[in-house]
């Protein structure tokens, strides 16, 4: 079987919907949160898989910048989360309603 | 020569404005410069009538003074024998009742004002008198209500003078407005307000005024029925008694009153259009009848006698120490034997006995209207035989209850005769009430509204003319004075109460309460009043506060309710939102 672009990108989005699904419905933050790197590397596997059959490195360049700033952004985020916890002594989404008015 | 009216109109304004700005303190020096005033525009009245006599023109009299589109109104004088004769009616009536005042308001604390506003009055009688064109007349004439609405509220720290006033005024305000809508359908129809050229403009094309002739001219009656307080808009003069009565003489005798005739003789023209006749003629009976020289005669001859009773009956309430009821005096002949003698000549000349000026001038309007006359009309004819009659009745009852018979109250016993200020200007209206009739002011004014039948006449011939020329009129205006006077002897010449009421029953009553006027006109404004109130209360009630204020604060609270909804604050609703927001701008874009 010759794997191609298109069994790259399906793959690519269905790792997308189930981040996506797993932001929406999971309750746990930390969970949302994960959820949410899988939803960014999921663009990381389509942009890697265009750089591949286009014979063009731009994608890949543009990945290894996502994997940075994802990383940076990921102890920025552990640590916000991590701080909620502590103040608020839960991480579930139901009680982290201080946006409400 | 063109300085004299300028001078006559703005003499008198400088006395107010200097009375009330500069000598407020000085009473006496209040007084004199009104007085000063008055005469010097009467003595510029008579230089006036000197130096135009026979040429009456108003060229280069007048100033331009208001320029709006195609209205130019003038501020100008008009110069003829009508406005003449009402120079020397309101400045010199109105100065004997200045010097009059001089006396009767001695003890009163504010003289000052008093005298600015007669002032300010006189200033305003001259400027409706020598105005030649509409407008201007009507700003000089809504003068003239504003300061009797001072004068007639003098003693505002009396309830009832006060209410006078505002009585008076807001009647004349009614009248004024009617006034304005005229002149206002003058100037639409005849695009012009000044007198000369409204009389060109018809005397080319008479027809001018088309249809609305008619109701141009009852508008401007309209004016002159308020400020000569004819029915229905008569009420506030009873009330305005309550002013000082050198007020009352100044308003009822010499000038207010006179005013609205001194108009529609002014306005004559314009109103004497076929058709329109026949609505005044019930209600100003000489003008209406076509008569106006008749009418200004009377006017002047009835300043004269009228302006005395008043002044006399004013004489007597200042010898009585204010003293007002009649049925308290009695027997004031032997005590105050100059106002004796006046009143009684006012009396004969009011009730039109022959040879006082009183019978000639009345005798003209009837003339007018009996059947050989002029304007026959029976029913005008009899209506004005019977009001002599009753003129004749009530004064001799007045005359017969005060001045004779045995004094009713131990007040008339300590009366004394008034001061020579105030007796001096009784003698001069006395003498003028007596000689007016044959002086000729007749055939003056006859000759000016262009009865070329009128001639002067020697003043013997002149005392029998009316016998002559109109011999059913001149026999039934006796026959009502002297009807008049025989009731009135028998039922007051003993009577110490009057006698009539009981007699009179229900219709004296009524009589008592003015026929319900100030009830019913009361009535008619509560009944208005709360209509409009009715209507704006609910314009308020439910457009504004309703619809407009309750309308955009509900609006803006539903919106708001629902767009909170929204906010739950749940970060996966807002997650699930942008999705759904994502989705669709991706299938809009991509479809």
């Amino acid at each position: 079987m010759h794997v191609g672009l298109e069994h790259y990108l399906v793959v690519s989005a269905l790792l997308f919907s189930l981040g996506l699904l797993g932001v929406l419905a999971r309750r746990n933050v930390l969970v949302m949160y994960m959820s949410l790197e899988l939803m960014l590397n999921a663009a990381n596997l389509a942009l890697v898989a265009f750089s591949r059959f286009n014979n063009n490195l731009n994608g890949q360049v543009m990945v290894f910048f996502i994997i940075t700033v994802a990383a940076a952004e990921v102890s920025v985020g552990l640590a916000l989360i991590v701080a909620l916890y502590r103040k608020r002594q839960t991480a579930h989404v139901e009680d982290l309603t201080a946006m409400k008015l | 020569m063109s300085l004299l009216p300028w001078l006559i109109l703005f003499l008198p304004l400088a006395g107010a404005v200097g009375i009330t700005l500069f000598t407020q303190r000085d009473r006496d020096l209040s007084a004199k410069i009104s007085i000063a005033a008055v005469w010097l525009s009467f003595f510029f009245s008579g230089l006036l009538c000197l130096f135009t006599s026979g040429t009456f023109k108003d060229a280069g009299l007048s100033a331009e003074w208001l320029t709006v589109g195609d209205l130019v109104v003038d501020f100008g004088f008009i110069i003829d024998p009508l406005s003449s004769l009402m120079l020397f009616i309101v400045t010199g009536v109105g100065g004997l009742i200045h010097i009059y005042s001089y006396g009767y308001m001695h003890e009163d604390r504010a003289v000052s004002r008093f005298f600015a506003s007669l002032s300010l009055f006189t200033f305003a009688m001259l400027g409706v008198v020598l105005a030649n064109n509409l407008l201007m007349m009507f700003i000089f004439w809504e003068l003239v209500g504003v300061s009797s609405y001072l004068l007639i509220g003098f003693w505002y720290e009396k309830e009832s003078a006060a209410d006078a006033a505002k009585k008076a005024f807001i009647t004349n305000r009614l009248g004024d407005f009617g006034f304005i809508l005229g002149i206002i359908l003058v100037w639409a129809t005849l695009g012009g307000l000044n007198f000369s050229v409204l009389k060109e403009t018809l005397a080319k094309n008479p027809g001018a005024m088309g249809g609305l002739a008619t109701a141009a001219g009852l508008l401007l009656f309209c004016g002159a029925m308020g400020k000569s307080a004819q029915f229905p808009l008569h009420v506030w003069l009873p009330d305005a008694m309550e002013g000082p009565t050198p007020v009352s003489a100044l308003i009822h005798a010499a000038t207010m009153v006179a005013a609205g005739v001194y108009m529609l003789c002014r306005v004559f023209f314009l109103l004497d259009v076929p058709g329109s006749h026949a609505q005044l003629g019930y209600m100003v009976m000489a003008v209406g009848l076509a008569a106006p020289g008749a009418a200004m005669f009377h006017l002047a001859t009835h300043a004269f006698f009228k302006a005395l009773l008043f002044l006399g009956a004013g004489s007597v309430i200042h010898a009585l120490h204010h003293e007002q009821d009649i049925w308290k005096m009695g027997g004031l002949k032997s005590k105050l034997p100059t106002t004796y003698r006046t009143f009684l000549i006012g009396t004969l000349a009011l009730c039109g006995v022959p040879p006082l000026s009183g019978f000639y001038s009345k005798d003209g309007i009837l003339a007018a209207a009996s059947p050989s006359g002029s304007h026959p009309n029976p029913f005008l004819f009899i209506l004005v035989v019977g009001v002599a009659a009753l003129t004749a009745f009530y004064m001799a009852r007045l005359f017969l209850v005060a001045f004779l018979g045995k004094a009713k109250d131990h007040c008339v016993d300590h009366a004394h005769e008034s001061p020579g200020v105030m007796i001096w200007p009784l003698r001069i209206l006395g003498t003028l009430s007596v000689i007016a009739g044959f002086m000729g002011l007749e055939q003056m004014l006859g000759r000016f509204f262009g009865d070329e039948h009128a001639h002067s006449l020697g003043y013997i011939a002149q005392l029998f003319a009316p016998f002559g020329h109109a011999p059913l009129a001149a026999f039934f205006g006796l026959f009502a004075t002297v009807l008049g006077f025989s009731v009135a002897y028998a039922l007051y010449a003993n009577a110490s109460t009057d006698p009539l009421p009981a007699k009179l029953g229900f219709l004296a009553r009524a009589m008592r309460d003015r026929f319900y006027f100030d009830e019913i006109y009361t009535g008619l404004i509560r009944l208005t009043h709360e209509a409009i109130s009715y209507v704006a209360s609910w314009i308020d009630r439910w457009l504004v506060a309703g619809l407009v204020v309750r309308g955009t604060h509900g609006t803006t609270e539903l919106f708001g309710r629902a767009l909170r909804l929204v906010q739950t604050g749940n970060l996966q609703t807002y997650a699930f939102l942008l999705v759904l927001g994502v989705a669709l701008l991706l299938f809009i874009i991509l479809k």
